[in-house]
């Protein structure tokens, strides 16, 4: 089916005119070279009716003043994506994007998403505007799914809740919130984290730092130097956190870290930043993937709340995300919303509106959301399922008595490997996985067929490159 | 402007004694926007006769929203497809920008046959003008943009909050009720070399005044004298004359004269497309490697502030432009709302000079596109909310698209009875 859409898209029936004649040179003028160039400005069949007695210009404009812009340094998830493309070599893998893939390493789109939009066909609902806000509709359900529908930051009204386009739309919003009303203030990003939050922040001004995160000694979380960074960071920073399932490297605090963490965060008087992805994806269960954020709000905490449905709803190319701001009262949610509404005005009006229909219809509906928690639990349960078969791949072919437990203790779609630039390159080269120099694997584009050939390449790496 | 607005208190918490730390408290309530403001104090309004003017958004006969036959052949083709990958996704907006840069430019132009366009689908024309202008910031960091005066609010926002600093230009003369061509023309000498300038390309926002294909050609000429950057904001292909070629006169001769042009494309309203956010933006090229490199830049922009926009409505907008059979449904349908608008105008002032009404109403008729830039008073449309329940923005510009044959004569007598004493 996208193919015809794709070729529909594509085809243009061409239109003959004597100006297209004249181009293929059947007429008589056109044969200079000043003569062709005259022509060729004319092209319109429009404008050649009612441009007699106008002087056309025959040469281009002064020099493009677009001369000095260079080419934007490539992606390098996307770059990944590309590389792989051009392979020709049957064995390859692509462990780039984080983008879920069934066992048979093909996309998928969820069975109540199409349900969803079969529903919200036949209904044949007009496409106006939603109001700058998003839909309402949508903006409920989505507080209510990332704190608990019996939160008492919902029923006290202390959430300001604004649809964006996804988790970068929304990250955008709270960027350019923060900017405005907390000038100077920075913000603190984990080392590493996903690549796009530095060129967000960037692009709204607002300077950032890191703390540590990734110990590349234990493959674990480095949390002593993680506390030390927030606590020595300028009081009142803001502290970006990964809710769940860590990007990229898969690794979560524990219950008990996460609690010192808000400790910490509480003592300095910083502001906590949710940015949450994979809420239902990482464990498999929606309400346990939200416990830190829970965490947070049930101290009663101000806090910020980015969300994504591309990954969970598998609603990717849809855009569909919130940002939450969690106030001191009623009051002040209220206030927010307005001025995340007054961003969100000059960046694009008021936002898509299929995306957000999508979400409503499937968390508003009882029967469609259990069948989302199903499927959701099917998608985590396949990503464990492959860590597993990776994880007993890996310590049988694996003589050396290496430690590759940390597989199955990170959680999510990605892995951090441990490999360095060098093993990582020696992955793709040699053996034809493409994934991100850092060591990052995407779980999801990798099935269980495959997992003794990726420990094989992985073992070979690991030992043989330095 | 938002600066004004902002309150630069400390921003340093205030602990509550239940020690909740209370970071918000500078942030004071933002004032309403005011098309949206509109909106809400009609629907909040119980009136049965109340008629809302405000919105741009089209409406039917019996005053409904329409859903475009096209659109909806388009919705049933595309059911079912996988619309998942990024391959494909990627692929669907290169065909969407093929067709939109054919759409205003003409199919057989150079600049498409040589790909010589840096183009990227956008958030409709808001999102086209904000990563324009985020471009501009970028790029020529000390260069302002010229806003006709008046323009659509949101494109001082916009530029605004992109930090470019905004300029305006003498557009509308109150006492003619027209254009001030000459005033135009001073500003445009008078700016640096190189500046940036907002176009209308047809049917003016809020004014309908438009200006005249030799007006187009003398400023077209004076640009290419002082170097300035034309950026033309389509966002009424089609509804204007109803003719798309039409409406795109004032692009091709630009084009025509080798300028490199930049343009916001949106189909919010000419296609009904209203909730899919489906819209372009497109810069002219040197040549097709620079079009590489700026439209990687533009994507670059694009990525920091929402990715990219939602597939659905660029595909359903590449179908539609994509299908002969479709596109010629488009065009007949563009026509059926651009002249449903047109004879509304006629019957508004046929009306207006029926009461009697001692006023000149020719402008009603003279003018282009969705609204009618009444030159009515703050007073004069505040009186028709509170005392006739018709609502529109505060600086009189009505959308004829709310306007039907059941309320235009209720509309007459409420505008006679307000300006009859003026």
């Amino acid at each position: 089916m996208a193919s015809n859409v794709l070729s529909a898209a594509a085809s243009a029936s061409p239109s003959t005119s004597p100006v297209t004649d004249l181009l293929k040179g059947k007429g008589r003028l056109g044969s200079g070279n000043v003569g062709s160039l005259f022509i060729k400005d004319k092209g319109n069949p429009f404008l050649n009716s009612k441009s007699c007695g106008r002087i056309s210009m025959a040469v281009a404009v002064n020099v493009s003043r677009f001369e000095a812009i260079t080419m934007a340094p490539p992606d390098p998830i996307l770059g990944v994506s590309e590389a792989f493309k051009a392979d020709n070599d049957e064995k390859k893998l692509n462990l780039g994007v984080g983008a879920y893939r069934t066992e048979e390493l093909q996309p998928y789109v969820l069975d109540v998403v199409k349900k969803a939009e079969n529903l919200m066909l036949e209904r044949g609902e007009n496409k106006e505007y939603l109001p700058i806000e998003g839909l309402a509709a949508f903006n409920k359900v989505t507080a209510e799914l990332l704190f608990g529908a019996d939160s008492p930051v919902i029923s006290e009204q202390r959430v300001a809740t604004v649809q964006g386009l996804s988790g970068t739309g929304s990250l955008r919003l709270a960027a350019v919130l923060i900017e405005r009303y907390f000038p100077g203030a920075k913000v603190l990003i984990s080392s590493p984290t996903w690549g796009n939050h530095k060129n967000i922040f960037n692009d709204a001004r607002v300077p950032w730092s890191e703390y540590r995160y990734y110990d590349p000694k234990t493959v674990g979380l480095d949390f002593e130097g993680m506390i030390e960074d927030i606590k020595a960071a300028p009081e009142g920073s803001f502290i970006l956190l990964h809710g769940c399932a860590h990007n990229p490297t898969g690794i979560d605090p524990t219950p008990e870290q996460w609690e010192k963490i808000a400790d910490v965060i509480q003592e300095k008087n910083h502001i906590p930043f949710f940015d949450v992805a994979y809420q239902g994806f990482a464990s498999g269960s929606l309400d346990q993937d939200a416990a830190s954020v829970r965490l947070f709000a049930a101290r009663g905490m101000e806090i910020f709340v980015a969300q994504s449905y591309s990954k969970n709803l598998g609603l990717y190319s849809e855009r569909i995300g919130a940002i939450n701001v969690v106030c001191s009262s009623t009051d002040t949610a209220a206030r927010v919303k307005s001025q995340l509404k007054r961003i969100a005005r000059p960046m694009y009006s008021n936002p898509p509106i299929h995306g957000a229909r999508i979400v409503a219809n499937v968390v508003g509906d009882p029967a469609l959301f259990d069948e989302w928690k199903a499927e959701m639990e099917m998608m985590a349960g396949r990503i464990k399922g492959v860590r597993q078969k990776l994880y007993d791949s890996l310590t049988s072919k694996d003589k050396s008595g290496k430690d590759w437990s940390f597989i199955l203790k990170q959680i999510g779609m990605f892995s951090f490997t441990g490999l360095n630039k060098n093993q990582s390159d020696n992955m793709t080269n040699k053996w034809h996985v493409y994934m991100t120099k850092d060591g990052r694997i995407s779980l999801a584009g990798l099935n269980l067929a495959k997992c003794e050939y990726l420990a094989d390449a992985i073992i070979d790496s690991y030992h043989n490159v330095s | 402007m938002w600066r004004l607005q902002l309150i630069r208190k400390p921003w340093r918490c205030f602990s509550t004694s239940a020690g909740v730390p209370r970071w918000f408290d500078s942030v004071g309530p933002a004032a309403k926007d005011p098309i949206q403001a509109v909106t809400e104090a009609f629907n909040s309004d119980p009136f049965p006769q109340k008629i809302n003017l405000g919105l741009g958004a089209y409406r039917d006969e019996q005053g409904k929203p329409l859903v475009l036959q096209c659109v909806q052949q388009a919705e049933e083709k595309i059911r079912g497809c996988n619309l998942l990958d990024s391959v494909s996704a990627s692929v669907a907006s290169s065909a969407l920008v093929e067709e939109c840069i054919k759409l205003v430019y003409g199919r057989n132009v150079n600049v498409v046959k040589e790909k010589r366009f840096a183009g990227v689908p956008a958030l409709s024309g808001t999102g086209a003008c904000r990563l324009f202008a985020e471009f501009q910031r970028n790029f020529f960091p000390e260069s302002a943009i010229y806003l006709p005066d008046p323009t659509w609010t949101n494109h001082h926002n916009i530029w605004a909050n992109a930090h470019v600093p905004v300029r305006t230009f003498h557009y509308y003369h109150p006492h003619l009720r027209g254009l001030d061509f000459a005033a135009l023309i001073d500003d445009v000498k008078n700016a640096p070399d190189g500046s940036f300038f907002l176009l209308h390309p047809c049917a003016h926002n809020p004014t309908g005044i438009d200006l005249t294909e030799d007006q187009w050609s003398e400023i077209s000429n004076l640009f290419k004298m002082k170097n300035h950057f034309p950026f033309f904001d389509m966002a009424y292909q089609g509804l204007a004359t109803g003719d798309v070629d039409k409406d795109a006169s004032s692009i091709r001769i630009f084009l025509e004269d080798g300028h490199l042009i930049g343009c916001a494309q949106s189909f919010t309203k000419t296609m009904g497309l209203f909730g899919h956010r489906t819209g372009c933006l497109s810069l002219l090229c040197a040549d097709r490697d620079q079009a590489v490199q700026v439209k990687s830049q533009l994507q670059q922009i694009a990525g920091a502030m929402y990715g990219s926009p939602p597939v659905h409505g660029i595909v359903l907008l590449s179908t539609i432009l994509g299908d002969q059979a479709l596109k010629s449904m488009w065009f007949k349908e563009v026509k059926a709302m651009a002249s449903r608008i047109q004879s509304m105008r006629a019957k508004l002032r046929e009306r207006l000079e029926l009461t009697g009404s001692s006023l000149n109403w020719e402008h009603i008729t003279k003018q282009v596109g969705m609204f009618w830039f009444s030159g009515l008073t703050p007073e004069q449309v505040d009186r028709l909310a509170k005392e006739f329940h018709v609502y529109m923005t505060p600086d009189g510009r009505m959308s004829m698209a709310g306007v039907t044959t059941s309320n235009v004569r209720y509309l007459a007598n409420a505008v006679h009875e307000v300006t009859k004493c003026s």
